[in-house]
């Protein structure tokens, strides 16, 4: 088949930001699945809970000051991170290196009080369906930090070397970002679940 | 921002066509040997390694369901025992579904969807290649276990408390919960490489309104995988927990309930039907063109229908669990649903039966497979329609009667319109063309053989013919029935025979194939046959719906694009301008090295949950090694 060249498209970048980002996309698709499997555990612990006579099931009410102060340190890391977004927008490579650093530890202090909120649900998963079902939701979130705190760790290393400085890593920051904006998210309805659903 | 282009230009606009050609598939060449196949990221090769592995798990199935006919053939027959009979149609369900029909629909759109979109690679390549891998071990984790006779035999849809801890022992329900694990993650990872590859990668001036129908069924579909899929992997990791580590999310007696699997299978396993059938449609709706010889009759009632298909899907999962016991009025709304999705379903069979009505039809095999596809899914809608009445589906529930109504809905829905499209895509993915005498042949044994063999089969049912056993006494009156069926089915496996006798002969000694061979109005058929590693050498500029029927002779292209590097177009949602020149990833062995880590997890954890601890270190180790930047041109910005 014969061609006629009709576009040009040489003075294109090389690499698109936010929207024009493939990755972009692929982390919001990749936040849709783990979204929708929030919502599912979610809609499992309402289910079990309609069936039950009383809830908790043989428990006390869980002990609100693990769980609460995990929400207060993720909600208070939303500030570097958002700043962190807008310096990887501006490609401001020093802050990022710093930024990375503060995230990096905002994803280890969560951790840290979540080793404590586990015995605090005051329930072993193994007790009855109201434990299995606690612990999930718990479990589930804990791994998404686990998970967001490696990426970190590696881009925070991956921008103190030399392929740092690198439009298409500014992009992984703010995806990064992004996601570190979706465990916060996801957590907050969780954290009304276990802890204030029981007290109502 | 460092700008890192040093060097001279290596943009295509001043190269010669054949020096043009000969630098892109330097770029983008996958290696010979061993090393190169392991390693490449071709959405070309990786979709046709999907495809075979595919029809060759169809092949096992069809081995299966060929040993439950013979058993079935007469009263009290002793082939096959009642625990080997319970893991044959447990095995024969669960492959046929996560590892056949969802994978191969899947297969096509990765090897067909870049094409017919216009760009060189699919996106997130290296997932692709990932994807395939994990596909293959979970495949072949189910097919070794039922070699060792430990193959779960709890029924495709694994209920408790049957697979629970209580009545599973062993570790069958366990292999049959990581292989879900395996085929959920594999096809996950494959929609959301097609969901982008569709969203941003289209090429300039494919607007929302000119993308071909199929692709906009693999869209559809991708996120009824992404919406979908999870409830099963859920379900399935709280089944494991369940049987490894002691919670009750099943045991009645702490709170738990059996249910609760059902919900949480069927939220998942009703949109599963439609994740099979909606590609099948797209393939209909795009092949039926060039066959008709004319553009399909109502495109946008047809993309209408399919995202309306997609959103239904997900609001009819109480009609498997009609006997359950569930309140009156969750029954009559998932009456009214499930009855209602047949108006898309009948919008499509109209626009179809509209576009061969106003065509001159050409009857080549692929239009016969979509003529049976019209008469035999109409026949499974209709039986669907009846077991969607609560009274009804009580009275047939677990009866012959469904066994007959889906196998109408899922061979006759979607392994027909799929053979039409082995048949219509055989050229473009070989360079050669399929045998038409053997195609006609195969079609009518096929067609014959699978309607003597299932028809009978809603007799079978209304006469109460249990599912799921392995024998049956002299005294019942189902055994004629049942011979006939045994014999029928002879025809359809021999029409299946010669379907791939006559693949793998013309894949050999076919008659070279032309680049567009139906004189097909989409884009994969602009290119060669089959296609250079670089799919396009110029990327095309669209500018209509059907860019190869416009003006047959020439078609219009963008340069500008660096040949040094492997680069495509990003483009703009709905507009689908041009934003960007992105790389693609070249090849890399480390997704076959994360897949390996993430299958020794995967199956470590069936015994000990510690496997997820220590297993998650491999995987992270192979993740960074995947994502760390090469220093390749790629990598430039």
């Amino acid at each position: 088949m014969k061609e006629r060249v009709t576009l040009d498209l040489s003075k294109l970048p090389l690499h698109g930001m936010g929207t024009a980002s493939v990755t972009w996309w692929g982390t919001l698709a990749f936040m849709l699945i783990e979204g929708t499997g929030f919502v599912l555990v979610l809609a499992v612990y309402l289910y079990l809970m309609s069936l039950a006579a009383i809830w908790p099931i043989d428990a006390p009410k869980p002990d609100l000051l693990p769980g609460t102060l995990v929400t207060l340190i993720l909600l208070a890391s939303l500030v570097p991170n958002v700043l962190m977004s807008r310096w990887a927008e501006q490609q401001d490579l020093r802050k990022i290196r710093i930024g990375m650093v503060v995230m990096s530890l905002f994803g280890v202090a969560p951790l840290i009080v979540r080793i404590f909120e586990f015995p605090a649900l005051g329930i072993s998963w193994d007790a009855n369906a109201y434990g299995s079902i606690v612990w999930t939701l718990l479990g589930l979130h804990t791994t998404h930090i686990m998970t967001d705190l490696v990426d970190t760790l590696v881009l925070a290393a991956l921008m103190l070397t030399r392929h740092g400085n690198n439009a298409r890593r500014f992009g992984d920051v703010q995806d990064n970002a992004m996601y570190w904006n979706f465990v916060v998210a996801t957590w907050l309805p969780i954290y009304g679940c276990i802890y204030w659903i029981p007290r109502l | 921002m460092k700008a890192n282009i040093t060097g001279p230009d290596t943009r295509d606009t001043d190269l010669e066509r054949s020096q043009l050609r000969a630098e892109l598939a330097e770029t983008w060449k996958t290696p010979r040997g061993l090393w190169g196949a392991l390693a490449t990221v071709d959405h070309k090769i990786i979709g046709r390694r999907y495809i075979l592995t595919a029809f060759v798990f169809l092949a096992l199935g069809g081995i299966l369901a060929a040993l439950m006919r013979i058993q079935l053939a007469q009263p009290e027959e002793r082939l096959i025992g009642p625990d080997r009979y319970n893991q044959i149609f447990t095995m024969h369900g669960a492959n046929m579904m996560f590892l056949f029909a969802v994978p191969v629909m899947e297969a096509m759109a990765v090897y067909l969807v870049p094409l017919m979109v216009g760009t060189r690679n699919i996106a997130f390549p290296r997932l692709n290649a990932f994807s395939y891998w994990i596909y293959l071990a979970g495949g072949a984790l189910l097919w070794l276990s039922f070699a060792l006779d430990m193959a779960p035999d709890v029924g495709w849809f694994a209920y408790v408390p049957l697979s629970g801890p209580q009545y599973g022992a062993g570790k069958r329900a366990d292999i049959w919960a990581q292989m879900i694990t395996f085929t959920e993650l594999s096809a996950l990872a494959v929609a959301v490489e097609l969901v982008v590859t569709i969203f941003k990668q289209r090429a300039p001036g494919m607007t929302l309104d000119r993308i071909p129908v199929f692709v906009w069924a693999m869209l559809v579909t991708a996120f009824l995988v992404i919406m979908a899929m999870p409830a099963i992997m859920v379900a399935s990791t709280s089944l494991i927990l369940d049987r490894l580590v002691g919670t009750h999310f099943y045991n009645p007696a702490e709170g738990g309930d059996v249910l609760l699997w059902q919900h949480l299978f069927w939220f998942f396993g009703h949109p599963e039907v439609y994740i099979i059938f909606l590609p099948a449609a797209g393939m209909v709706s795009t092949m039926i063109e060039p066959f008709a010889r004319r553009p399909a009759f109502g495109y946008l009632a047809l993309v209408m229908a399919l995202i309306a298909t997609g959103i239904l899907s997900f609001g009819l999962w109480v009609h498997h669990m009609f006997v359950a016991g569930l309140p009156r009025l969750g029954n009559s709304f998932f009456t009214a649903s499930s009855m209602a999705i047949a108006i898309p379903a009948g919008i499509q069979i109209f626009c179809w039966l509209g576009t061969l009505w106003d065509g001159k039809p050409l009857f080549a095999t692929p239009l016969l497979f979509i003529i049976g596809f019209i008469v035999t899914f109409v026949i499974g809608g209709l039986t669907g329609v009846m077991v969607a009445s609560v009274p009804f589906d009580t009275q047939v529930h677990d009866t012959y009667f469904v066994v007959a109504h889906f196998h109408y809905v899922l061979i006759g829905g979607a392994v027909f319109p799929l053979l039409g499209a082995v048949h219509y895509w055989f050229p473009k993915i070989t360079g050669r063309m399929m045998s038409e005498t053997l195609g006609k042949w195969s079609f009518w044994l096929i067609f014959i053989g699978f309607n003597l063999t299932f028809f009978p089969m809603h007799i079978l049912g209304l006469q109460g013919m249990p599912r799921r056993i392995y024998t049956y006494q002299p005294d019942m009156p189902w055994h004629g029935m049942n011979l006939f069926v045994s014999l029928s089915a002879i025809i359809l496996v021999a029409g299946f025979l010669l379907f791939f006798l006559n693949a793998i002969r013309s894949a050999r000694s076919g008659a070279a194939a032309r680049d567009n061979p139906w004189d097909a109005p989409t884009l994969e058929w602009a290119t060669a046959s089959p296609p250079p590693s670089y799919n396009f050498a110029r990327i095309p500029a669209v500018s209509s719906s059907h860019p190869l029927w416009n003006r047959s002779d020439i078609l219009a292209v963008a340069s500008g694009l660096r040949t040094d590097r492997r680069e495509l177009v990003v483009t703009s949602l709905v507009t689908a301008e041009p934003q960007a020149r992105e790389a693609s990833p070249r090849n890399s062995i480390w997704p076959l090295w994360a897949a390996i880590a993430t299958t020794v997890m995967l199956i470590w954890s069936i015994f000990s949950p510690w496997a997820v601890v220590w297993g998650s270190i491999p995987i992270a180790i192979t993740l960074i090694g995947w994502f760390w930047p090469k220093g390749t041109p790629e990598d430039e910005s």
